[in-house]
């Protein structure tokens, strides 16, 4: 099977991304937004702004006053992107990494929320399961960030 | 825009910082720590250490395998600037980092 995202001797990257995916990812920007656009302190987001001081709080404080707003405003920011080139065939390296940024907040928001384990890829949900559907979107973009960072990698200078 | 660009915005801390913080030993550098979490996956936090500090594929494996194997991993030091601006690009790409000067 060809690849997902394949890096163009040009430069970008061609798509090929089945319907039902487009659609799946489709539905995720507006959620995640809709979830930023409240309490950025909110237990589901915790992974998304996580603290940088662990014992002292006054600089933890001042670390959160000074990144929160660009933090949510470059995930905002690639928000826009996914929900803009969803129907691409063709994304630039820019567009790709933005595209990876959501997927993997993504994973993280479900990841957090479903109390993801390292036994949980070995013991999916049943399918009668309440978080069945959830679990089964938090697999998928974990399939297709795969694709996104095998893609992009291929694109990282190569070193030593 | 590339995530790595705009967060420069964020950097000068130390501007604000009021003179006689008594707080931080200014000799000892500080250490950016990244810990072991079960949602981001390998491939994913590999390609990160890559394309953030400029490691090698073999050198960013490592550290990886460290987060996955021991738990944690020291990613970059430096000034207290300098490891609050990675331990920011980091959370930008949604890894769990942290910072504590070296002791």
């Amino acid at each position: 099977m060809k690849p997902r995202f394949e890096p163009q001797r040009g430069g970008g990257f061609r798509l090929r991304l089945p319907a039902a995916e487009r659609d799946m990812l489709r539905t995720v920007p507006g959620q995640l937004r809709e979830l930023m656009g409240g309490d950025l302190d909110a237990p589901d987001l915790r992974r998304l702004f996580p603290p940088a001081y662990e014992s002292d709080a006054e600089l933890q404080e001042e670390y959160r006053r000074l990144t929160i707003d660009d933090l949510a405003e470059r995930r905002r920011e690639a928000l826009q992107v996914v929900e803009e080139t969803v129907d691409a065939d063709h994304l630039t390296e820019e567009q790709l990494t933005a595209w990876l940024g959501v997927v993997n907040d993504v994973r993280l928001v479900l990841g957090t929320r479903l109390d993801i384990t390292e036994d949980s890829y070995q013991r999916p949900l049943p399918q009668d399961d309440p978080r069945f559907a959830q679990f089964a979107l938090f697999s998928y973009m974990g399939f297709l960030e795969e694709n996104i960072v095998e893609a992009l990698a291929a694109t990282l200078p190569t070193t030593e | 825009m590339p995530l790595s660009t705009t967060i420069a915005r964020t950097a000068p801390a130390e501007v604000e910082r009021p003179t006689g913080d008594t707080r931080t030993v200014p000799d000892l550098p500080w250490l950016v720590i990244v810990w072991n979490d079960p949602i981001n996956l390998m491939s994913y936090v590999t390609y990160v250490f890559q394309k953030l500090f400029g490691y090698s594929f073999a050198k960013a494996s490592k550290l990886m395998l460290d987060v996955h194997h021991k738990g944690k991993a020291i990613v970059s030091s430096g000034s207290r600037e300098k490891a609050e601006f990675d331990v920011s690009r980091l959370h930008a790409h949604g890894l769990w980092a942290t910072m504590q000067q070296d002791a």
